[in-house]
């Protein structure tokens, strides 16, 4: 079959590979019929996260058709429609009984290497790195789905691929960011990064009731999404963001601050007493720009939410602002599994139609150029979903 | 408020047994030390998985070094500090050394000096900024701005001399500890009632099944077992067990017989978890390797990182009970792999 591997930094292919098959008793084997690239994926595609190997297949945001499963698969059938989510997950340990899906004890079969790096290990992923789990993604025709009575959620034929396919992922992650503001009314939210995640977490907190939502980045079609969504958008490049949003919310702050962002922040612009500090920073494995300047803007007693993936070390973290002024914070890969069926409720309802975030069509054989285009923000890319042919 | 008794003293619901003290494992120092000392009589098979992922997460680190080292230029005026490819390569030398040094390290004595040359930096830094802030803005030069950064300074030379010292301190401890008997013990929470995990454990011949370096175990009948361990080339290590100690539910202990080759003996003990989330199961266990051979092959057996195994076999244990089954990729789908990459994956990491 044809898949898309990682070849080295900037560098991904797309390789004939053996077809997947059943390795434990509770995998099932998917047909691929659309998978997407996702901001994640550019932290692999540009180096940052470690233990990628060259001939690694790609890719965690995927849905299919069920073609094969394994003796221990319950409430699954061959020729099932299914949107998988991007953790592994058992279903069975502690983690799992509390939805805390993407801690799942049982899915990283290289935990102890992810132990030595973050103290404990959360669950596998696909497609994303051998210290979680090195599972092959489904930026292929065909995945190895494990746990696959746990994890993957049957899609009725009457919505498209394009509507529910972010259930993998980023629908939920966006969501989950907002939830995590635990938004009360009159609140404003200020959302970093106006890709598919924070253009996700802008909708979710206005659906859970934020007052206004304020939204920056610098791309100006992201930024016009941002706006048609509901945001008020500021350019970071023209304006003095901490400043603005200082303005904007009659000198307080945002009562929430997500970073839609991560570790591969743009740091021109940055203002503010850590100027030189906040520089520096860029010689660490993580460029956390965004973070310093969502805690430095969140109002006393307000939420940083996290939505953006860091990797290892980050520097001149600005602490004593946490600390001193009653900040929380929160983040997690998203718990997917906890979200897949309430959001598509609220797209069978019409409340969503995360489709709207879709800007290229290709298939998977022009994954290279697609990953190039995405990385760059060239041609207006905010979204690309893969078909395999 | 300090004479007041504990709220937790008047809750009802059945007496609490006193929670037991921390007590490492035979009064040796610190459980991570123990397993330290484990890990120098180990040899060398697993030690390929263990270095390759260092090698990997190192190579990481070293990456983001070299960028300030060759072009220190355009990363100096790109983080405001000029043209100042000295400082710049400093920090890349820092980045280096660190890596994720301390994290995957064996010894800890090479991370410490590493840390001494990251106090470096940070004093190249406030020079650094001692001079940016004269070039930035006329009132930073004040004497008072100076004096804070003087201060900072001479702060930071303490932490410095420090660090040398812990160093200095770490390097001849390391040194000086030598090789003993393998002396492990992890821990592991299990969401299942301690009875049906030590039913599980109690049948000997299900050990297999998630101790990776056993090929079998088969009982012999009454309270002696035969246990069959893999060792490398194909050949295999042998021993007879007796159970010397059984608490139903509780805990189990078994040593082997008196006549053995070897000396290996182990315990584990279920304990219920608080609040209802499942059992505590914790492992002990000893060897002595032999001389001679065998000895060789036990310490290839166990590797350099017993208690990592053990650890890593509780954890399969606690897969096998919750899931039914064990998380793997093996003969999983790839594109072509690098040298490197080959030499990366199977065994441990996966
Ligand atoms: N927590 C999770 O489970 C989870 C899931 C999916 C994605 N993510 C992470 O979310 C982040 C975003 O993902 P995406 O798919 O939207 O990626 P994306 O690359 O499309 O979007 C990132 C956006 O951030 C903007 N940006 C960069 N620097 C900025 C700055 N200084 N200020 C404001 N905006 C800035 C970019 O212009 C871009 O539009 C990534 O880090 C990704 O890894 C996390
Ligand atoms: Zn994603
Ligand atoms: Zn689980």
């Amino acid at each position: 079959m044809r898949a898309v591997c990682w070849q080295g930094v900037n560098k991904v292919g797309v390789e004939d590979v053996p077809e997947p098959h059943l390795i434990n008793p509770r995998d099932a084997i998917v047909r691929v019929t659309a998978t997407a690239i996702c901001g994640s994926d550019l932290h692999l595609y540009d180096g940052y996260v470690p233990t990628m190997f060259r001939g690694d297949i790609l890719g965690h945001e995927f849905m299919g058709e069920v073609v094969e499963i394994g003796p221990g698969v319950r409430d699954l059938q061959v020729g099932d429609r299914v949107v998988v989510p991007f953790p592994i997950a058992c279903g069975g340990c502690w983690f799992c009984q509390h939805e805390l899906y993407s801690l799942c004890e049982n899915t990283n079969p290289n935990a102890a290497f992810a132990e030595k790096l973050w103290g404990h290990s959360p669950c596998g992923i696909f497609g994303y790195s051998h210290l979680l789990g090195g599972y092959a993604g489904g930026q292929a025709e065909y995945v190895r789905v494990p746990f696959a009575d746990v994890g993957p959620i049957k899609v009725p034929q009457e919505l498209s691929d394009e509507q529910v396919l972010f259930l993998s992922d980023i629908l939920p992650t966006g969501y989950m960011a907002a939830e995590n503001c635990d938004i009360q009314p009159g609140d404003t939210v200020a959302v970093w990064g106006c890709g598919p995640v924070g253009l996700f977490a802008i909708k979710s907190a206005l659906l859970l009731g934020a007052e206004r939502v304020i939204a920056i980045d610098r791309y100006p079609e992201r930024l016009r999404l941002a706006r048609d969504a509901g945001a008020e958008a500021l350019d970071y490049e023209s304006t003095d963001v901490l400043a603005a949003l200082c303005d904007l919310t009659g000198g307080r702050g945002p009562d929430a601050c997500i970073d839609a962002v991560g570790m591969e922040a743009h740091l021109h612009g940055v203002v503010g007493t850590y100027d030189r500090a906040k520089q520096a920073m860029r010689l660490e494995t993580d460029r956390p720009g965004v973070l310093r300047q969502a805690i430095m803007a969140c109002r006393n007693g307000g939420t940083v939410s996290v939505a953006g993936v860091y990797g290892g070390f980050i520097d001149k973290m600005p602490f004593g602002a946490v600390m001193n002024r009653s900040l929380t914070i929160k983040s997690g890969q998203t718990h997917v599994h906890r979200y897949m069926r309430p959001l598509l409720e609220r797209i069978q309802k019409g409340e969503i139609d995360p489709s709207f975030i879709v800007t290229h069509r290709l298939p998977l054989e022009q994954a290279p150029q697609a990953y190039a285009m995405f990385k760059n923000k060239q041609q207006e890319c905010v979204k690309v979903v893969l078909r395999p042919s | 408020m300090a004479t007041e008794p504990h709220p937790m003293d008047e809750r009802g619901g059945p007496p609490r047994a006193p929670a037991p003290a921390y007590e490492p494992a035979h009064g040796r120092g610190a459980l991570r030390r123990v397993a330290r000392v484990g890990r120098r009589v180990g040899s060398s098979l697993e030690r390929v998985d263990e270095a390759a992922m260092a090698r990997a997460l190192g190579w990481f680190s070293i990456g983001l070094g070299l960028a300030q080292l060759l072009a220190p230029r355009a990363l100096g005026r790109a983080i405001g500090v000029g043209e100042r490819p000295g400082l710049i390569r400093m920090l890349g030398l820092r980045e280096l050394a660190n890596g994720i040094g301390l994290l995957v390290a064996k010894r800890r004595g090479p991370w410490a000096w590493a840390r001494v040359g990251g106090d470096m930096m940070d004093m190249a830094l406030l020079g650094a900024a001692a001079r940016a802030d004269g070039a930035s803005s006329a009132e930073d030069t004040s004497a008072g701005n100076r004096r804070r950064i003087a201060v900072a300074g001479v702060a930071v030379i303490g932490v410095t001399a420090l660090d040398i010292y812990a160093a200095q301190k770490l390097h001849r401890t390391e040194a000086a500890r030598a090789p003993a008997a393998m002396e492990v013990r992890r821990s592991v929470t299990v969401n299942a009632l301690p009875e049906k995990l030590y039913s599980f454990w109690r049948d000997f011949e299900n050990l297999p099944r998630f101790m990776k370096h056993l090929e079998s175990v088969s009982v012999a009948g009454g309270n002696i077992s035969h246990w069959v361990a893999k060792a490398p080339a194909g050949t295999s290590v042998e021993w007879d067990a007796e159970i010397v100690e059984e608490q139903p539910g509780r805990r189990l202990a078994w040593r082997t017989l008196p006549d053995s080759e070897l000396f290996h003996e182990g315990s584990v003990e279920f304990q219920p978890a608080p609040g209802g989330r499942g059992t505590i199961v914790r492992v002990d266990m000893r060897y002595r390797p032999p001389g001679g051979r065998i000895g060789a092959r036990l310490a290839r057996f166990a590797g350099e990182e017993p208690d990592l195994q053990v650890y890593e076999d509780l954890r399969r244990f606690k897969q096998l009970i919750e899931t039914g089954e064990i998380a793997s990729t093996q003969g999983q789908s790839a594109g072509r792999r690098s040298v490197i990459g080959r030499m990366s994956l199977g065994g441990r990491l996966s």
